[in-house]
């Protein structure tokens, strides 16, 4: 429990720094277990709803872990008149999991995002910080596969 | 070095001046989000280790810029002085460039550019059409500058505003200065920025707060990313002059989470601004002080709407506000407070150093300067253009935009994102402006102007912005939370074959009612989609609903794929790809598809290198 007392002391000081304060501990753990949440609440004294409220309420925050590799497909206009839709659903055929899961190895979690702003190179998705763009059914196929054996 | 007065400004830009030869060669290489995800960064790496290697140093500088707003030729690499435009530029390519342009003068051919009108291949990055027919005002100096380095702004006349404010003006005087600009707050709404200003510099309670609007959440949008990238100075010195005239001491910027290198170079910024003694205490040795802070959003696009996004810098569920009372009287902790967007902070220091006299002579009437759009979807020359208020759809899609790809036809274009509307090919000659746009039922929004052309659904679309703006409805108010839903689920009836005639009426009242009474811009702006495409696009919607049949060949409900035999040659690749096993047929000869397998993921229309694949 100290990392996550340390977190909460560095953030205590801010006004208004409950949302950086589950920011740092979304970085550190990769999530946000259940007892960092009610830590946070009897540290700050306050309601362990308010706590919840707003870890379920932004979507850069999970209750659950993730998977060792982030893949997420742009969703966003331009992306989406370019095929978007069939990206995702070729992903969740191949890994056996919807958009916002992960598998059951921790190997993947799946997640859509609303823009990423590189809008020339849709459809568009990033895998761990890296881009794979102008996407296609075949391109997808031999991104997937290439992860799929790490 | 802390600037105590102007004239140490001065001192330091002519110094840095003189530094900067503007005849020796130089190298600049994009590297904006767009171009990094087409891996600008390696080449940029490989020009560093190769000028380093043949000793190149004193004679050739390496310049790591901003977004140059032509993403889609993207990686970018500009050779000055005489401004060789290179695109789609790999790291094998590197040494050739070296070798052959920076050392002997010669031009790489298959590095330039085609304009795709005249055939012609282009060398200078100014006589590109995409360039050329543009006013880049704002945007301009992103492709000139290092953003981590701020002596590169200042060199540019950074800051020059600043002075001239800080011991030249008072704070009135600089709200009429903006008043009479006549420029409109780029966030959207279009609310006269000078007038936002005062009132807030008129309530006494203190302190007061300033805001930067940079959780650019519009899908298709992304200028705002790209000036925090490419010339974070330019906004960080709008919002000090603005702070100045409003009378604060304090400034957020609350930046989207997504926009890790728009964090990263604005707190590069800030701290180089606070060296120089430009931000911080007594700020260019005067009694102002002013300080920024960066607030990482957390995903949540209602968050660009103010109240919600006060709330989030509070530590709280972004949940928007009734208003009144406005943030100029009661914002952030109940303080007054001035928010506004990126572009418009960035549209400050231009206003002072060139005047409002001068400003206000560009655009129309009623709109002023200029607008940053992003130019995306099913068009050529995807990227950020910078053009005057009231330049016409038709100039953007054809002449900047090089038109649509592979010979398709030009059906509609969406703008202000999901609380925009899509305005239909017949209206190609409408002026872009705040009023124009609204009056077409659309809106200006914050710049996001998404092409499509004959094969995209505009229902379809118009169930995308719904299926949006329904995960993004923070729930608060009934309307937005239900209204949006109910008609998400009305188009999905009808995009599956369910639809009834009498849906579309429902659907309208519906939309009216959402419009009519949700408590902020999300729920009130969200059915502008639907009702611009029932407007528009009707015949769409009755095709889906009386033939059961789509158009554009979109709606996987509503389409089967079939081969065409006479063009099918039986190389069985559709078959390979198929991942139901539904295509069969021996080889060389054509093959078939069964339909009770068939999911139609359109892999095999993909694959197919004969055109046999048929989309009904």
């Amino acid at each position: 429990m100290r990392k996550i007392d340390r977190i909460i002391e560095r953030n205590k000081k801010e006004k208004g720094g409950l949302v950086p304060l589950l920011q740092d501990i979304m970085r550190e753990y990769g999530y946000l277990p259940e007892g960092t949440l009610k830590r946070i609440a009897q540290k700050l004294d306050i309601p362990l709803s308010r706590v919840y409220g707003l870890a379920t309420f932004y979507k850069s925050f999970s209750l659950t872990p993730r998977g060792r590799h982030l893949i997420s497909v742009c969703l966003g206009t331009a992306c989406h008149v370019r095929g978007a839709p069939r990206i995702v659903e070729k992903i969740e055929r191949d890994l056996g999991i919807k958009a916002g899961e992960t598998t059951k190895d921790l190997k993947f979690t799946l997640e859509t995002v609303n823009c990423l702003g590189a809008c020339a190179l849709g459809p568009l998705i990033v895998i761990d910080e890296k881009y794979y763009g102008r996407l296609n059914s075949t391109k997808m196929d031999k991104v997937l596969k290439d992860y799929l054996k790490r | 070095m802390k600037l105590k007065r102007p004239s140490d400004l001065k001192k330091a830009r002519k110094a840095i001046r003189l530094r900067y030869d503007p005849e020796k060669t130089c190298v600049t290489v994009c590297c904006g989000t767009g171009c990094i995800a087409s891996g600008a960064r390696n080449v940029a790496e490989s020009f560093r280790k190769n000028i380093d290697k043949r000793g190149l140093r004193p004679r050739v500088n390496l310049r790591i810029t901003g977004c140059h707003g032509f993403c889609e030729r993207g990686p970018l690499v500009v050779i000055y002085p005489r401004r060789i435009f290179y695109q789609r530029v790999r790291v094998e390519d590197v040494k050739e460039i070296i070798s052959q342009t920076i050392l002997k003068g010669e031009i790489i051919e298959r590095l330039l550019y085609v304009d795709p009108t005249t055939g012609k291949k282009i060398i200078c990055e100014d006589d590109i059409p995409f360039y050329k027919k543009q006013k880049r005002l704002i945007f301009g100096n992103n492709g000139r500058i290092d953003p981590t380095k701020i002596s590169y702004y200042i060199a540019l006349d950074g800051y020059t505003a600043l002075a001239k404010v800080l011991y030249r003006m008072n704070p009135q005087q600089v709200i009429n200065e903006i008043k009479r600009s006549g420029l409109r707050g780029r966030g959207g709404a279009g609310f006269p920025t000078g007038v936002k200003w005062e009132l807030c510099r008129q309530q006494k309670e203190k302190p007061k707060y300033i805001i930067c609007n940079a959780d650019e959440g519009d899908p298709g949008a992304f200028m705002d990313r790209s000036l925090l990238e490419g010339n974070p100075h330019s906004v960080l010195e709008g919002m000090i002059i603005g702070a100045y005239a409003i009378g604060a001491k304090e400034g957020y910027i609350y930046v989207r989470n997504e926009y890790p290198l728009a964090i990263k170079h604005l707190q590069i910024a800030l701290k180089q601004a606070q060296d120089w003694g430009l931000l911080g205490k007594n700020i260019l040795g005067t009694n102002f002080s002013f300080k920024i802070k960066i607030n990482r959003g957390a995903g949540a696009f209602v968050c660009g709407e103010e109240s919600a996004l006060m709330a989030s810098i509070e530590g709280k569920i972004g949940e928007p506000q009734p208003r009144p009372p406005f943030p100029a009287e009661s914002g952030l902790w109940e303080k007054p407070t001035n928010i506004n967007n990126v572009k418009t902070w960035a549209n400050v220091s231009l206003i002072i150093n060139k005047g409002a006299k001068w400003y206000s002579r560009i655009g129309t009437k009623t709109s002023k300067g200029t607008m940053i759009f992003s130019l995306v979807g099913k068009i050529n020359n995807t990227g950020l253009v910078e053009v005057p208020m009231g330049i016409s759809l038709r100039k953007m899609v054809y002449e900047i935009g090089g038109g649509i790809p592979n010979g398709k036809k030009f059906k509609a274009v969406q703008t202000g994102g999901p609380s925009g509307g899509c305005i239909p090919a017949r209206l190609i000659d409408l002026p872009v402006d705040y009023e124009k746009l609204t009056e077409a039922g659309s809106m200006m929004g914050s710049g996001g102007m998404v092409v499509m052309d004959e094969d995209t659904c505009m229902v379809n679309v118009a169930k995308y912005f719904l299926s949006f703006t329904r995960d993004e409805s923070c729930g608060k108010c009934t309307p937005c939370r239900e209204g949006i839903k109910r008609m998400y689920e009305i188009l999905d009836d009808i995009t599956k074959g369910k639809g009834k005639e009498s849906d579309l009426k429902l659907l309208k009242e519906l939309a009216e009612i959402v419009k009519d009474s949700s408590l902020c811009g999300l729920g009130q702006t969200a059915p502008n989609p639907v009702l611009t495409t029932l407007k528009y696009f009707r015949d769409e919607y009755l095709a889906h609903i009386k033939d059961r049949r789509c158009p554009a060949g979109v709606c996987q409900d509503l389409i089967r794929y079939s081969v065409i035999k006479e063009n099918c040659i039986g190389c069985q690749l559709c078959n390979k790809v198929c991942p139901t096993k539904a295509i069969s047929g021996k080889k060389k000869e054509p093959q078939r598809i069964d339909q009770k397998k068939c999911i139609k993921c359109g892999a095999c229309l993909e694959a197919c290198k004969f055109e046999a694949i048929r989309v009904e």
